[in-house]
């Protein structure tokens, strides 16, 4: 027999399942942040960021490794952007559905299901090997940007689908050619969109490994061009826990990513508030 | 009509001859003969689905943007055929200003989207915009509105002066026609009443195409008056003969509120 349940109590009871469930995400988000800074902010000092690292990690500072972080990061970031967003532009402006974007619409859907080990071994044979990089920025960078592409192509996409047909109708009606239809209004309008898919693409390079390893390689040297072989902040607390070097220097690099992490989201959140209040 | 276009001034504005649309196989414009004087104020009525907005966007070549958009006859806006081969779309949409049912403010300030045609047109100059912001929005009454707050998000306006902001934003092309396409409809009756004034004004000046579905709209503004039904237009006339000795019945019918 069905048990009739009152309107008010299922409301509440709902309400309640629903804060529940927000409740236990945000505890696990708060509690691995809590539990990685505890760890690591008590071998977290000024010299740790600004020393290179000695004795492969046991002592010294992260210096290198966090230039070696953001210099691969931008790289791939400065590639899949460009590309990312232009493919998405092309996919949803210049085209019209058909078999050939669904082609390239699953095929980035396939790239984006790729384990990153994949990549790293995909990326150790072209550029390391067979175009001779070598174990450099350059083959690390050209390997993680081919990994963000899918999702900064699929993130745009959204983005742009999401923009009103009636701005573009309105910019066309006005006098615009397509391209200063999508440059003057399509595109200003789906930043934020596009910036959060970037953005998201950027806390993967920062946290990638196994991609990392196999192109950019581990050297612990400051890198000196974009043929130096470099390790990533990443790689370093890999490294260090892996092999057993020294769990706090690695707690310690654990809680700088994490911290990184949470600086640049809360940079970009500002500056987008800052843009949407200029233009909504 | 800008000089050295047409030697003799044309009787006609817009002209169609055995003009159809269609949208894939379905015709939604069926062999349409018309001509549109200049300055007038030419209404069009008829029921949802009757071709309106689709006559209105087969002018500024807004409907290429659909697929599956066909048309066959002539079409001639100022003596040009404007589906012949080689014309430039951007140029006929620029001597072409449309409003549409909702006012679509861009997510840009007041003065931005005003200047928004002619900066596409590639004029440049602050002092220059600045002019022809100030003379759109003075043409539509809002420049006392919104004189100190021109840098601000044009989002924030309310409708009606949205809408407002979307016809000065179509006065500064400096077009020689303006498309509205149901301009009112979601406007309030003061709102309503200020724009149907300023077509009025508007019409020494331009050639104006108002597609309604309020007729009492049509009845109130427009000198000649086209009643379309399934893509067909049914009749055109003065409208003062439109409204009170139609020739065909289901004009009557329309207008008095039989259908539609």
């Amino acid at each position: 027999m069905k048990v009739p349940i009152p309107p008010r109590l299922e409301q509440r009871l709902v309400q309640v399942l629903l804060l529940g469930f927000t409740a236990v995400t945000v505890f696990i988000l708060l509690f691995i942040i809590y539990f990685v800074l505890r760890r690591g902010l008590p071998a977290l000092s000024l010299g740790f960021l600004t020393r290179n690292p000695a004795e492969m990690g046991r002592s010294g500072g992260i210096f290198s490794t966090i230039v070696g972080t953001a210099a691969l990061t931008l790289l791939a970031v400065a590639i899949a952007a460009p590309l990312g967003v232009g493919t998405a532009i092309y996919l949803t402006e210049y085209t019209r559905e058909n078999w050939v974007t669904k082609v390239i619409r699953f095929g980035a859907s396939c790239l984006a299901g790729i384990p990153s080990i994949i990549f790293g071994l995909f990326g150790f044979i072209l550029f390391v090997t067979a175009l001779g990089f070598g174990w450099s920025l350059l083959s690390g960078g050209l390997t993680l940007a081919f990994m963000l592409l899918p999702t900064i192509i699929r993130t745009s996409e959204e983005a742009i689908k999401a923009v009103p047909q009636s701005f573009r109708e309105v910019s066309f009606s006005l006098g615009s050619t397509r391209w200063q239809a999508v440059t003057r209004v399509v595109l200003p309008a789906a930043l934020p969109g596009i910036v959060t898919g970037i953005i998201l693409s950027i806390g993967r390079s920062i946290g990638e490994t196994a991609a990392v390893i196999f192109t950019a390689g581990s050297a612990l040297r400051l890198p000196t061009s974009l043929f130096s072989s470099s390790r990533t902040m990443s790689v370093h607390f890999y490294i260090l826990a892996r092999e057993g070097i020294s769990m706090p220097n690695a707690y310690a690099t654990a809680a700088v990513l994490v911290l990184a992490i949470l600086l640049i989201n809360l940079a970009t959140y500002a500056m987008m508030n800052r843009f949407i209040r200029r233009f909504r | 009509m800008p000089a050295g276009l047409s030697p003799v001034a044309p009787s006609a504005a817009i002209r169609a001859r055995q003009f159809s649309h269609l949208f894939g196989a379905r015709p939604t414009l069926k062999n349409l003969d018309l001509d549109i004087r200049p300055n007038e104020i030419f209404g069009i009525i008829g029921p949802a689905g009757s071709g309106k907005s689709t006559f209105l966007r087969a002018l500024n070549r807004l409907n290429d943007l659909v697929p599956e958009s066909k048309v066959q006859g002539r079409l001639e806006v100022g003596g040009l055929d404007i589906y012949a081969p080689g014309t430039s779309v951007v140029e006929l949409r620029r001597r072409l200003g449309m409003v549409f049912a909702t006012p679509v403010p861009l997510p840009r300030s007041i003065f931005e989207n005003v200047a928004f045609g002619a900066r596409l047109s590639g004029v440049k100059g602050q002092e220059k915009l600045r002019a022809l912001v100030t003379d759109a929005l003075e043409k539509t009454a809002l420049w006392d509105e919104v004189k100190d707050r021109l840098f601000e998000s044009a989002v924030k306006l309310s409708g009606g002066q949205q809408q407002r902001l979307c016809l000065a934003r179509v006065l500064a092309l400096r077009p020689e026609f303006i498309l509205l396409d149901e301009p009112t409809s979601g406007l309030d009756p003061v709102s309503t009443m200020r724009i149907e004034e300023m077509l009025r004004r508007l019409k020494a000046e331009y050639t104006i195409v108002l597609v309604t579905n309020n007729t009492k709209q049509a009845a109130r503004v427009a000198d000649r008056t086209a009643f379309f039904l399934d893509g067909e237009l049914i009749e055109v006339d003065d409208t003062v003969k439109i409204f009170s000795a139609p020739s065909d019945a289901r004009t009557n019918d329309y207008i008095l509120g039989r259908f539609g």
